[in-house]
């Protein structure tokens, strides 16, 4: 690691809090976690541990209750709504466990829309999301709208979605929770081959099959982090590359 | 995002529904239809009663004889018992012995030291239903009028083609006539009747002039007329009874009213009225009348409008209703997009842009449907578009598409992008 380039990822204390009152209920409880340029992290945890909670806020789509967050060295907390889509835009990317394609456009336009929000002109839009598409090996259904996909293949629309902006930072929240064991490997295919090549990736499952390919498993309980265990180096290849190295 | 791409966004996500849209334009479209043909048929049928009034003739007042609380006298009595209601109405004040309009009470009417406002008095006579033939062909005429030549000017009938009569047919009680287009084309077809003799119940006439062709529709053709001579038609058809009517044409519009007390004044004299309220003639004004008609109309038109923009809500309030029911979809939608780092000004911009689009383009259909409708006559009426219902109506539905349109966007766009997500 190079000194003075900021962490990926800085949470300090971070908590959340649903509703008020009675009724309150604390879904995070002082976490922090710091993830390093590179790094590839599972957090895993039971259902209602607070994992998509806190997914959430680190992909800038809730605002924690108490806590600091820098996300590439800036702070969240601090930032207006403008500046808040744009780091959504740039420095981003989010797979949905729904998949959250938008219905009735293509696969080719859903994957340009963030390009689109973002600026880019059309000519090198286009030419940007078809490489995405390629890269998650969907050339072939470019111009297919997401209810005539599978799963499998929508999710790896979403993720072609996330990374054609180059995020600084790929979010997952349990990529594989709504596919077969086939399209589940697919598209754990591909978030190796995106670590292998440097991306900054962080994914939520409960699948101890998925955590396997993480170079580092945080483990979630009550809202609190319980375990952090480095599995590789932040620098190396992770674990199950060399299986699916071509 | 420039203003280009906003727009294709927005007609990308309404073609990604294509119902929803046709619906929705065909709430509007109906709406601005509605508004714009119901309008268009109240003027059409104002424009039509002013014509039929027009027909009456500019700054005219018409004497007829009226035997109202009838003293009984002469002619009167046939009349007495025409109305069904004479025997009925009793006389409230004294009055003496009801007297028919005669050619003496017009000539008294044409004299400039007693009406100084009167530009000309037209005696008139009528004969209904009278058979004309020529050669063969035959017609009924609906209404033969024998009169003088002031008639044309005075009852708005000019010659079309051929010529008027003059002072010295109606002296010498020659027999010739001016004939309505109806009566022309009837009996004539394709020649020219100029100068042809046509025989009215017997009686030879000759043809001098076909009169301009009124085009007006209505309970009766105003071209079904024959117009002749006074003394040519007493002579041969009606006899030298009382007249009909006297028509009076005044100098001016300003002078109507003048005219009609001087004409009142004559008459009372020369029929020794004691109780002006209560005169064995009555006078018809075409100005006053024009007025009580137009105030009239003008009120059917507000009602139509009326019945038409209670339309164009129900138009606005299925509008809202299909707004409202794909809230959910939308808000969804709108918690990707947000998700992907859309801007708020994005989003209400292409949600902004869809529901002007889709009001706009329903409203302009709406009034293209309308301009068409209005070709044709409906319930025997020939719509006139009025532009200022278009501008109306076009405005309201776009105001409309624009409110419920933009704010279930504008709500969305303002949550955080995963309360927009959970949104169900
Ligand atoms: N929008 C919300 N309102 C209230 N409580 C919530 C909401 N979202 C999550 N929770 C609660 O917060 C806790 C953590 O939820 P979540 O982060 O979804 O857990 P996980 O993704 O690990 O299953 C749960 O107890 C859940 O019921
Ligand atoms: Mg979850």
């Amino acid at each position: 690691m190079r000194p003075g380039t900021p962490p990926v990822l800085q949470l300090t204390g971070v908590t959340k809090v649903y509703g008020e009152g009675e009724t309150a209920v604390r879904a995070l409880r002082g976490v922090s976690l710091r993830v390093e340029r590179g790094d590839y992290v599972a957090i895993m945890g039971a259902s209602g541990s607070g994992k998509s909670t806190l997914m959430n806020i680190i992909g800038c789509l809730d605002v924690p209750s108490g806590g600091t967050y820098y996300l590439d060295g800036t702070d969240v907390g601090a930032l207006d709504e403008r500046s808040l889509a744009i780091v959504r835009n740039r420095k981003l990317g989010f797979v949905f466990q729904a998949f959250n394609l938008i219905p009735r456009m293509s696969a080719l336009a859903n994957v340009e829309l963030p390009l689109a929000y973002g600026g880019v002109k059309a000519a090198e839009r286009r030419r940007r999301a078809l490489a995405a598409l390629d890269l998650v090996g969907l050339a072939d259904r470019v111009h297919h709208q997401p209810n005539e996909l599978s799963g499998g293949q929508q999710q790896r629309v979403a993720v072609a979605r996330a990374l054609v902006t180059a995020p600084t930072l790929l979010l997952a929240d349990e990529p594989t929770g709504a596919l077969d064991s086939k399209s589940s490997e697919d598209v754990m295919k591909i978030f190796d081959r995106l670590s292998a090549s440097g991306r900054t990736l962080v994914v939520i499952t409960h699948e101890e099959e998925v955590a396997a390919h993480a170079k580092r498993v945080v483990r979630l309980m009550d809202g609190q982090i319980v375990d952090d265990v480095r599995v590789t180096p932040v620098g190396g290849l992770p674990p199950r590359f060399a299986e699916v190295a071509p | 995002m420039n203003p280009v791409e906003v727009l294709r966004f927005a007609l990308r996500g309404l073609s990604a529904n294509k119902m929803r849209s046709a619906l929705t334009m065909l709430g509007i479209l109906i709406g601005v239809a509605a508004v714009i043909l119901l309008v268009a048929i109240g003027e059409g049928s104002s424009r039509q009663i002013q014509q039929n009034i027009q027909q009456l003739g500019a700054n005219t007042l018409t004497i007829t004889p009226s035997t109202f609380g009838g003293g009984g006298g002469g002619g009167g009595i046939a009349r007495v018992f025409a109305r069904a209601g004479g025997g009925q109405r009793q006389n409230t004040g004294p009055r003496t012995q009801a007297k028919n309009l005669t050619v003496e009470d017009a000539r008294a009417l044409a004299d400039p030291a007693n009406a100084p406002s009167v530009k000309s008095v037209s005696p008139v006579v009528t004969a209904q239903a009278q058979t004309a033939t020529y050669e063969g062909a035959s017609h009924s005429i609906g209404q033969l009028v024998g009169t003088y030549p002031s008639y044309f000017e005075a009852s708005n009938k000019p010659v079309a083609k051929g010529a008027y009569f003059y002072n010295d047919d109606v002296l010498a009680a020659r027999k010739v006539v001016v004939i309505g287009k109806t009566v022309a084309d009837d009996l004539f077809g394709t020649v020219d009747p100029i100068g042809k003799q046509i025989t009215v119940s017997g009686v030879p006439f000759t043809v001098i002039g076909v009169l301009k062709e009124t085009g007006s529709s209505g309970f009766q053709d105003a071209d079904d007329v024959a117009i002749a001579p006074l003394p040519a038609v007493q002579q041969s058809l009606t006899g030298f009874g009382p007249l009909g009517q006297i028509l009076v044409q005044a100098k001016s519009a300003q002078a109507v009213d003048a005219a009609q007390s001087e004409v009142t004044e004559v008459l009372n004299q020369r029929h020794g009225i004691t109780d002006p309220a209560n005169p064995d003639y009555r006078i018809l004004n075409s100005a006053s009348l024009q007025e009580t008609v137009s105030a009239a109309i003008g009120t059917f038109t507000v009602l139509l409008g009326a019945v038409a923009a209670i339309s164009l809500l129900v138009g606005g309030i299925g509008i809202t209703n299909i707004m409202l029911v794909t809230v959910t979809e939308r808000t969804r939608e709108i918690g990707i997009r947000k998700a992907i780092g859309a801007p708020k000004g994005a989003i209400l911009g292409q949600f902004l842009a869809e529901a002007t689009m889709l009001s706009l383009v329903g409203g302009l259909l709406g009034v293209l449907i309308a301009v068409i409708g209005a070709q044709f006559t409906i319930a025997g009426v020939k719509p006139v578009i009025v532009p200022t219902s278009i501008a109306l109506a076009l405005g309201v539905s776009v105001a409309i598409g624009l409110f419920f349109g933009s704010y279930p966007a504008n709500r969305a766009a303002g949550l955080r992008p995963i309360e927009a997500l959970r949104f169900e």
